[in-house]
């Protein structure tokens, strides 16, 4: 037992191993408490359904949490693009190309502005970006005038449709497969990629990342970029799914996803984090909900419950962190 | 000639009214070791970081290996051969060491993907030949925090000698190290001739100074004051030259 503990594997994943843990005693809780629900596939395709709506954004988060950044207008960066894509899709007749190429490629200009701000113009990312939170939610209320845009004529049924949110095998939502696939991906390019391996140099030590030739302003800037681009895309898919455009879309997201990655073992500091944490975190944070309201507990529950999670997780890392030190 | 690798001529550098570097006119030749003496504000930083391009001079000349070159950026005196070792800023603390020593210049496929197993294997070689770590507790997984100042200054003189360095720049390689790590680095610094590398070192202790250059030069205000030979001066002599110029604020030149 000593030996495994000691492994090689096991002292380099121990950010993994500890979430994957609490991922499992939690969804043991909910089955043993809650063995009619959770023995039923009803609520594992209910999670399915919803949880990458946030868990997209979380992964992508992931890589500027890494950094030792924050950015904090990714839910109106979800609104104004969603705006965008449903406005484009009704006036187009239901062209799916130029509608995703115009909301993605507004959701990337606007990781942009973030990017430029905080490296040229040299605010803080936590600054910056309530202001950027504020500006995109605030045009979506002047553009949209309040009123929602439903694209039910133009999206339902269509190919594209399908391809977003229709379920595989009757069973399996094309969104979570999606968000399987990309965080497969985003794992691949934090830790294999020449972009990846710049990220933690970048968020561990800007100076001497600098000092190893690394061009730190490019990172930073290519990484609110991606956020802005994978925020697009979760508003796109959420679009899909419920046919509907309203103008407070995406402004739920900011605290659920930030707290998968939190939970996740992405350390704050920035140098050190973990994609599959993040999925994880999005398991556990995007479950409690409906977990708690199963294991019979009042609604009022929640917030506590998702706070107990997020403290006792990054309890749990920073005494690992200590420990190393 | 010939043995010249790099030559300033001229060199001034101002910043706003302040004139840092004084007709500055030095040569730095093939397997030598030069160290920079002088005190604080004397322009020994400046001048460093014109040589690694971290400032551009306002005039002057630079010739490397006898042409003349213009140095904009770090990175374009790293693709000539010239590779600054900084004590504090060397590595990062939380990246595995094998990460550290290719930051910046990864070996990757053609998409940018890394080819991690052979940048573990060359930072392994590394690790054996050029800083001669013997140590089990430390491996190419290691993450650099857990190394000790000098160990960490050892892996960044491995790093520029792989990557065939002719011309490392030191600023204060010793600052901070105990007695025995300091010793270690010292050795690094002398091992460097072996390999044929030349090297500028800035320390402020002139017992570290005497120890490992092969030849000084004084700065005071900007403007060189003094260049003696190991062979021509000793410790003691060495030591008074400071005295004087610190008392005087003029040295007495008698080379």
């Amino acid at each position: 037992m000593s030996s495994i503990l000691n492994s090689y594997f096991v002292k380099t994943h121990r950010l993994e191993i500890s979430i994957t843990i609490i991922a499992i005693v939690l969804f043991l809780i909910y089955f043993f408490g809650a063995t009619h629900v959770f023995t039923r596939f009803p609520i594992y395709r209910a999670f399915m359904q919803s949880m990458p709506f946030f868990g997209i954004i979380a992964i992508s988060a992931t890589f500027v949490v890494t950094l030792g950044e924050i950015d904090l207008s990714f839910p109106s960066i979800v609104g104004i693009t969603s705006l965008t894509f449903g406005m484009v899709l009704t006036s187009t007749d239901g062209n799916f190309f130029i509608s995703f190429t115009l909301a993605t490629a507004l959701g990337m200009f606007a990781g942009l502005i973030n990017g430029l701000l905080v490296t040229k113009i040299g605010i803080p990312s936590i600054v910056a970006t309530i202001g950027t939170l504020f500006f995109w939610r605030g045009l979506v209320n002047v553009i949209s005038q309040g009123s929602g845009i439903a694209i039910v004529d133009e999206a339902d049924g269509t190919w594209h449709h399908m391809i977003f949110v229709d379920k595989l095998f009757n069973l399996i939502p094309a969104q979570f497969i999606w968000f399987v696939v990309l965080t497969g991906l985003m794992q691949w390019v934090y830790r294999y990629h020449k972009f990846g391996n710049h990220i933690h140099f970048v968020g561990d030590n800007k100076a001497s990342a600098q000092m190893m030739g690394i061009d730190v302003d490019r990172v930073k800037i290519i990484a609110f970029v991606q956020l802005g681009f994978f925020s697009a895309l979760a508003g796109i898919f959420t679009m899909y799914e419920m046919l509907y455009f309203w103008p407070t879309q995406g402004s739920g997201l900011m605290l659920t996803t930030l707290a998968a990655v939190f939970v996740g073992g992405t350390s704050v500091f920035g140098g050190k984090g973990t994609v599959y944490g993040t999925f994880i975190g999005v398991l556990i944070i995007g479950s409690l909900e409906s977990g708690i309201v199963a294991l019979g507990l009042s609604g009022f529950y929640v917030q506590f419950i998702n706070g107990l999670m997020i403290t006792i997780a990054v309890t749990i890392y920073a005494l690992i962190q200590k420990r190393k030190n | 000639m010939t043995d010249q690798l790099l030559k300033l001529e001229n060199i001034y550098k101002d910043f706003g009214n302040v004139k840092v570097l004084k007709n500055i006119n030095i040569t730095i030749n093939k397997g030598e070791v030069v160290a920079l003496i002088g005190d604080n504000g004397a322009g020994k930083s400046t001048l460093i970081k014109v040589i690694t391009g971290v400032h551009t001079p306002n005039s002057g000349k630079i010739f490397f290996k006898e042409n003349e070159v213009q140095i904009k950026s770090v990175s374009q005196s790293r693709k000539m051969g010239i590779e600054a070792v900084y004590q504090e800023r060397a590595l990062c603390d939380q990246q595995e060491l094998y990460r550290n020593i290719f930051a910046g210049r990864e070996i990757t496929n053609s998409f940018g993907f890394l080819k991690i197993k052979e940048q573990r294997k060359e930072a392994e070689r590394i690790l054996r030949d050029y800083i001669g770590f013997t140590s089990k507790a430390i491996t190419v997984d290691s993450q650099v925090m857990g190394l000790s100042g000098g160990e960490k200054q050892g892996v960044a003189f491995g790093r520029s000698l792989y990557f065939n360095s002719d011309l490392i720049v030191l600023d204060e390689p010793t600052m901070g190290l105990s007695i025995q790590e300091t010793e270690k680095v010292l050795n690094f610094v002398k091992g460097l001739k072996n390999e044929n590398k030349s090297a500028i070192f800035i320390d402020h202790n002139i017992i570290h100074v005497y120890g490992a250059a092969d030849r000084f030069i004084i700065l005071d205000r900007g403007e060189v004051v003094g260049e003696f030979l190991k062979d021509q001066i000793s410790r003691e002599e060495l030591v008074q030259k400071m005295i004087q110029l610190h008392e005087s604020g003029k040295i007495k030149v008698d080379v």
